[in-house]
């Protein structure tokens, strides 16, 4: 899936991208999508996500290199000719329009005949589960309705490329899950390709086919979910994504999967090698909550146990929060599902702790 | 009281818990507050109702009824002494059109000779110099020896001057003594009324006031296109500039607005005028000849000039505060849907300053409609407006009367405006800064 074997529909080769010729907001970026992809920008605020979805967009231009769709070069394209479908993060519904006049737009702007317009904006309103708003003004819809509407004028004139500029961030929890699913649907039914700002990782990882985690005008890294969370390649994507534990230490063996870290306080851990590669080398080992093990049943056999107190337990309905200090860290947190017979730790009690070598990843240290 | 109860209109009104009715209830609970907000304003209120609304309703009640021929008030006593009573009596028995007989004229003499002692006959002399010119002269003449006059008064008075047989003279008499006119109002509108009481058009030499309400419409409406012209483009410059620059311009903007008009309007005579400081430039680059320096003002150029430079920040502003929060997100998405620049302009981002337009436009044309100095100053003949006539009739020909005529008719075409833009546009969306 990294390395996709058509040839690319969206290219971005050696983009750069300054705004003051002093800082490169976006710092050769390199980036190839195949045709029908949801790919997910993810990263803070500043990282230069959305910088690249204006470039992409037409809005902004590349300082330096190519942005090519569908092969052909598209940095001296004006937006209006590049068929490209947009939703904003506010929506940007035109307010003195009714909803049907707002979908009619691209269809009119191409000069479409009146009577397939109505046609295509009744079915790209039914689409969206909005075939009786089309009189409404933006004005008198709630969020999601203008959510939904905005998708559907994105969609009416069937562009191939549909960009989405942190469109959920404005409603409230509830609705963003509802309509990450119907995205995500109209997505597979409509066979279109995406790219998808976001800062919420958890709308990401649902989503996406892939995600570009950025920071620093840098992707981090490029991976589909599961092995962006499960397999962080550095320690930024490793923080970023998830909750996790992190433990500074020094490289005491290193084997080819396996590398045995000896922390600041003198344990010794193990954990999976990712980016380190020599004895003695800092290094940062990151391990999720969830996978924090404290039953000595359920070690792994031959591994490391660190010392651990208790000292804070949370309720959480589904699952337990335990916060404990180990190795001299006050916030490691340990995730335990609320089962059947679950045990909850009480604060002050003192016990050992693993994990299977595979779940903590030894990284740079930053 | 059971009936009350069962009665289903009654049960439907909310009640508090002890069963008073719920808007009685917070009527009393808000009374409070809004009497004390009632006296936060009221001195406002009577500021404004004594020194605005009273002298401008009895200015306005004027172009209907002016008393000046009928009605006298002694300076020393205070007291209102009725004038003309005899010949107001006259009036009231015989009909329009009656031939003046000699009991008109001995009503008329007595009525002299009883102005003269009360010394209103310059007053008396005026109000009928309004509507047949060069009369006044003949009032106060007449009156001098009115004392003196012996029967038949016909012949005595048109023995001091011919012009007292002037049928005209008579039905201006007639109109002048009625308490409730409109003929102020038909003077503004360049009519008049014949010897037999019909109303007539004004001779094409002497109609001014049509022609100077039709100049006075256009140039506003030519000002405030020229001020939407040049002041959209600044307008959303200022509202897309990032806030550090924006704000330096908008100083640039406000400037004018702390100088004095009058500062502002005789720099513009500086540089206007034949031997001014643009003409000169010119001259020099050679652009044109020293003998065909172009007349720039003291007429309606220099007038629209002048207006549209020191009304120009009227419009600015409610575009600015109306094109400011237009996200350019909308543009964008517009564009991103396939429209070209223009497109995206004309159908996307000028419908939504259509509340700014039409705020800038209605304020501009207004204050225009009622510009007084700026063409006093620099508009020459050709440029005056009616504003300049009206406070020619009330400072120079002192008849207030057709200059409330004049100011009512303006101010009903204004008022007229406001309400067909309320129809068209809506007041609420209206922003004015």
């Amino acid at each position: 899936m990294t390395e996709p074997a058509d040839p690319p529909f969206v290219e971005f080769d050696r983009v750069q991208k300054s705004y003051d010729g002093e800082t490169l907001v976006v710092k050769d970026l390199n980036l190839q999508m195949p045709k029908g992809e949801f790919l997910t920008m993810l990263g803070p605020s500043g990282s230069g996500k959305t910088t690249c979805l204006m470039m992409l967009a037409g809005f902004e231009t590349a300082t330096h290199g190519d942005i090519r769709l569908d092969g052909k070069p598209i940095n001296n394209i004006p937006p209006h000719k590049r068929g490209i479908g947009m939703v904003f993060q506010n929506y940007a519904l035109f307010p003195h329009m009714t909803v049907a006049e707002n979908l009619a737009f691209p269809l009119e702007v191409r000069g479409e005949a009146k009577t397939d317009r109505e046609a295509r904006v009744h079915t790209a309103l039914e689409m969206v589960q909005m075939g009786d708003f089309g009189a409404r003004r933006p004005a008198q819809l709630s969020g999601g309705q203008r959510q939904r509407v905005a998708l559907a004028r994105a969609l009416v004139f069937e562009p191939e490329l549909v960009l989405m500029d942190e469109p959920l961030g404005a409603l409230d929890k509830q609705l963003r899950e509802h309509m990450q699913f119907e995205i995500k649907h109209l997505h597979e039914k409509l066979g279109i390709t995406v790219v998808y700002v976001t800062h919420d990782q958890t709308e990401a990882l649902t989503m996406s086919d892939r995600v570009a985690v950025f920071n620093d005008g840098v992707i981090q890294q490029l991976a589909p979910p599961d092995e962006l969370y499960e397999r962080p390649q550095n320690s930024f994507v490793a923080g970023f994504i998830g909750e996790n534990n992190r433990l500074e230490g020094k490289i005491e063996g290193i084997e080819a999967d396996k590398a045995v870290v000896r922390l600041k306080t003198g344990e010794l851990i193990d954990a999976t090698p990712v980016n380190v590669t020599s004895v003695g080398q800092e290094t940062l080992v990151s391990i999720r909550p969830e996978r924090v093990e404290f039953k000595p049943e359920n070690f792994d056999e031959g591994a490391h146990t660190i010392e651990a107190e208790v000292l804070e337990f949370i309720y959480m309905g589904d699952s337990f929060r335990t916060r404990l200090r180990v190795a001299g860290h006050d916030d490691f947190v340990m995730k335990s599902r609320n089962m059947l017979g679950q045990e909850r730790l009480q604060p002050g009690r003192k016990l050992p702790i693993s994990w299977h070598p595979q779940d903590a990843r030894a990284l740079d240290a930053m | 009281m059971s009936d009350a109860v069962s009665d289903p209109s009654r049960s439907e009104t909310l009640t508090t818990a002890d069963g008073k009715p719920l808007k009685a209830a917070l009527a009393r609970a808000q009374a409070r507050n809004r009497r004390r907000a009632f006296y936060l304003v009221l001195p406002l209120l009577l500021f404004v109702v004594v020194t605005f609304l009273i002298p401008i309703g009895q200015m306005l009640s004027m172009s209907v009824n002016n008393p000046a021929f009928y009605s006298w008030k002694d300076r020393d006593t205070g007291e209102k002494v009725p004038l003309m009573v005899d010949l107001r009596a006259w009036f009231d028995e015989n009909p329009v059109g009656t031939e003046p007989d000699e009991a008109a004229y001995a009503a008329l003499a007595a009525g002299l000779a009883h102005a003269r002692e009360t010394k209103s006959i310059g007053q008396i002399g005026t109000r009928i110099n309004y509507e047949v010119s060069g009369t006044r002269s003949m009032f106060t003449k007449s009156a001098r020896r009115a004392e003196k006059l012996e029967p038949p008064f016909k012949e005595a008075l048109l023995d001091i001057d011919e012009d007292w047989a002037d049928p005209r003279l008579w039905s201006a008499m007639r109109n002048a003594s009625k308490s409730f006119t409109v003929d102020f109002y038909l003077a503004a509108l360049d009519y008049t009324r014949d010897a037999d009481g019909n109303v007539v058009k004004v001779e094409e030499e002497r109609a001014v006031y049509i022609l100077l309400f039709k100049r006075t419409l256009v140039l506003s409406a030519f000002i405030t296109l020229l001020t939407l012209v040049l002041g959209f483009p600044i307008a959303h410059l200022l509202a897309t500039l990032p806030l550090r620059h924006s704000n330096l311009l908008m100083i640039f903007v406000l400037l004018p607005f702390w100088t004095s008009l009058l500062v502002r309007t005789t720099s513009w005579i500086v540089l206007l005028q034949s031997q001014g400081v643009i003409n000169d430039v010119w001259v020099a680059t050679g652009l044109i000849g020293d003998e065909n320096r172009l007349q720039m003002i003291y007429n309606q150029t220099g007038t629209v000039i002048a207006m549209t430079h020191i009304l120009l920040p009227f419009m600015v502003l409610p575009l600015y505060s109306v094109m400011r929060p237009i996200d350019p997100s909308y543009v964008r998405a517009a564009r991103s849907l396939g429209a070209t620049s223009w497109t995206a302009f004309r159908r996307v981002y000028l419908p939504q300053t259509v509340p700014g337009i039409g705020a800038g436009g209605l304020l501009v044309f207004i204050l225009a409609v009622g510009y007084y100095i700026t063409p006093a100053l620099v508009g020459g003949s050709s440029g005056q407006l009616i504003s300049n006539l009206i406070a020619f009739h009330m400072q120079k020909s002192l008849n207030w009367s057709l200059a409330a005529a004049l100011a009512s008719l303006l101010l009903a075409g204004v008022l007229l405006l406001y309400w067909l833009y309320d129809r068209l546009v809506g007041i609420d969306n209206l922003k004015l800064g």
